[in-house]
């Protein structure tokens, strides 16, 4: 679960992470009135969205008085910010965060993340911050310094320091690192996080170190037991179809496609896409109606794939272990009614109970179209798209 | 043989006494698991499906001399189940359970390494299917009867592709020694090499199928593992190569977010080891069938 840019610079200032003084926003009015209240004579104004990339998407603005303050956020309020890392529909601006503009000598990368190769938490660092991870991993390898951290002893003031150094930190800044590091360290681990990151972590004129602009995201496994920042939690910043099939017990995921998929189990799920793409065919979406379904889920799982209105067709395939083929079957044929489907439905059952679950198809009167295996439902759904004007 | 389960392993099951624990159980049992007991704090002294109850998995190991445990504890707690049954001296635990926390599981993989390898226990998942050695015993959540007893290894992430490739297997006759879902999480207690050097060393596995996914660098190590230790041929399938970057797709592991990790770079590392990779989903059966042929001709 990610959270925003000011809720992060409050949760790591709270465990010792330099950040720079700043207020939020939820009007262009208030906007100015927090550029008043902070005092000095320039400002940042920051666009608050789950996305990075905001600065080349127009989201950012460094101003010179408070009015420069209102009127830029008066632009950004409602807006949907479209950034290389969002879809095209980009995402809703809300709230804005005004800060005290930092003067910069130095630009330094600071990532933690879980390394799944050594089961630790990785620290990833660079002289030569400001640009994305990926860009930097990609232009400026070499600049690259990645330290492990042993669980049992927690992050080290010698490891933090030795790491201070590789970056080229020198005097009183060593220190500011190494309380930096340990700070980010503990955020990590305390509050089960799963990726925190500074980026640009700056160092100042005078030789201070300052969190420019920070990232966190968390193990939405461990939010039972980390309700303030479940808390956090903002939805306008969700795809709202994948949050409400989440709500429902379904796993979802829209893409650009028109074949709508129904499936059960992860592994199925994508390799049933990779079959579509395979015959020809684009999915629509991913979608993993979990174990033990009820009929009602697989109705929920029919109104959430047709809420995407490219999907043309849509393929239902399921191997049923934990679940069971004539529960599916009667979502399937209870879908048809309620929903009032329109277009062709291609259905593949097998494993539990499935001579039951392919009697209830059969026996339904609908034109539903049956398929043996994997390949044969793909190759269906491909063929059973209505043709479209060239 | 087979490996970790045959149809003399004493099993427990952790959670027994609820809903879905018992449910599968009974599967079990029915299947010829030689399921001894179960664990539920507190429900010590009743019985379940003609089985005791133990308080504690140490009280089940002494008593009824319980091997292995399949754990149906819910994520919060799971984690402390799975150290329990290490602590008591069970041998290979299967852990069902999805959504643990990855910083427990962090733990549990520290806690572990306190024992000496000779008493170290074996994890399987979490959010796994579980273990079967066809016709012998299961312990798990899948569906026995589409696995026929035979030669062939499996090995996923995913159990419904797993049952995929049994039921692919079955069709072309071919059988399946014992196949384990490694679990969709991004740490898992076995990763694909530890389960390969398992089936490299069973004299009634002849090769292996391995069924990976995007996220996570496991394949890639499996990879050079059978290209330098194995004789055992390994066919492979990676589920994922339409699924976009940086998006993840069910699993909490299934993520493409580092180098090395999209299917198709999987698939490239796989093959540049000598794997024969299948190149779609509905072909694992046909390429095993293939890489058996091409194995008896040779």
């Amino acid at each position: 679960m990610d959270i925003h840019e000011y809720q992060a610079k409050e949760i790591l200032a709270r465990f010792g992470v330099p950040v720079p003084r700043g207020g939020l926003a939820y009007s262009p009015e208030q906007a100015g009135y927090r550029a008043r209240e902070l005092g000095g004579n320039a400002w940042v104004v920051k666009a608050q969205i789950h996305s990075g990339g905001r600065g080349a998407a127009g989201g950012v603005k460094l101003c010179k008085t408070p009015e420069e303050v209102q009127a830029f956020a008066s632009t950004l309020f409602g807006k949907q910010l479209v950034t290389k890392q969002t879809d095209a529909n980009g995402k809703g601006v809300y709230r804005v965060w005004v800060e005290g503009a930092s003067d910069i000598a130095q630009e330094l990368y600071l990532g933690f993340v879980l390394d799944r190769k050594s089961e630790r938490i990785m620290i990833v660092a660079s002289a030569h911050g400001g640009m994305e991870i990926e860009d930097l991993a990609d232009k400026d390898p070499d600049s690259l310094r990645r330290m492990i951290v042993d669980p049992a002893a927690g992050l080290s003031e010698f490891q933090a320091r030795e790491l201070a150094f590789q970056l080229g930190l020198r005097g009183g800044q060593v220190a500011q690192m190494v309380t930096t590091l340990r700070a980010c360290y503990r955020a990590y681990r305390d509050l089960d996080a799963v990726m925190v990151e500074i980026n640009p972590l700056v160092v100042t004129h005078s030789g201070d170190l300052v969190a420019l602009d920070a990232k966190m995201s968390f193990d939405t496994n461990a939010l039972f037991r980390q309700p303030q920042i479940a808390e956090l939690r903002d939805r306008s910043q969700e795809d709202p179809r994948e949050s409400t099939a989440g709500d429902h017990g379904l796993s979802y995921v829209g893409l650009d496609g028109d074949i709508g998929c129904i499936i059960n189990g992860a592994g199925l799920a994508m390799a049933t896409m990779d079959m579509i793409k395979l015959a020809g065919g684009e999915p629509a979406n991913f979608l993993d109606i979990g174990g033990g379904a009820s009929p009602e889920r697989v109705v929920r799982a029919f109104r959430t794939v047709l809420a995407d209105g490219n999907v043309s067709v849509i393929l239902v395939n399921i191997f049923a272990g934990i679940n069971r083929c004539d529960w599916v079957a009667q979502g399937v044929v209870q879908a048809y009614k309620e929903v009032g489907l329109t277009i062709p439905v291609v259905v593949r059952l097998a494993g539990t109970n499935v001579e039951e679950g392919k009697a209830i198809i059969d026996g339904s009167g609908l034109p539903l179209i049956s398929a043996d295996s994997l390949a044969e439902a793909a190759a269906a759904a491909v063929s059973a798209r209505p043709l479209k004007a060239a | 043989m087979a490996i970790l389960i045959t149809e003399t392993t004493r099993v427990i099951v952790q959670g027994m006494s609820g809903r879905i624990g018992s449910f599968h159980a009974a599967d079990m049992i029915k299947y010829g698991t030689n399921v001894v007991g179960g664990v539920t704090p507190g429900k010590g002294g009743e019985s379940v499906l003609d089985r005791p109850l133990f308080n504690t998995v140490r009280e089940a190991v002494e008593q009824v001399g319980a091997e292995a445990s399949l754990i149906f504890v819910p994520p919060p707690f799971a984690a402390d189940a799975i150290m329990e049954a290490a602590d008591a001296g069970i041998r290979t635990a299967v852990c069902v359970t999805d959504g643990i926390p990855s910083q427990d599981m962090m733990r549990v993989k520290r806690f572990l390494r306190r024992y000496p390898a000779e008493r170290k226990m074996r994890v399987i998942g979490p959010n796994c299917a579980g273990i079967i050695s066809p016709g012998k015993g299961f312990m798990g959540i899948m569906p026995p009867h589409i696995y026929m007893p035979g030669r062939i290894g499996i090995v996923g992430r995913s159990g419904t592709l797993g049952y995929e490739a049994a039921a692919q297997m079955k069709a072309l006759g071919i059988g399946v020694s014992t196949s384990v879902g490694i679990g969709g999480d991004p740490i898992n207690g076995s990763s694909f090499r530890d389960i390969l050097e398992l089936f490299e060393a069973d004299p009634e596995t002849d090769a292996v199928m391995m069924i990976g996914e995007i996220g996570g660098p496991q394949e890639a190590e499996a990879a050079a593992y059978a290209r330098d230790h194995m004789q055992k041929p390994v066919v492979a399938y990676i589920a994922g190569l339409s699924a976009p970057k940086g998006r993840k797709m069910g699993h909490a592991g299934a993520i493409v977010s580092a180098f090395g990790e999209s299917a198709q770079e999987k698939v490239d590392i796989l093959t540049a080891a000598g794997i024969t990779v299948a190149p779609n989903p509905s072909s694992m059966g046909e390429t095993m069938a293939m890489v058996l042929a091409q194995r008896k001709a040779a």
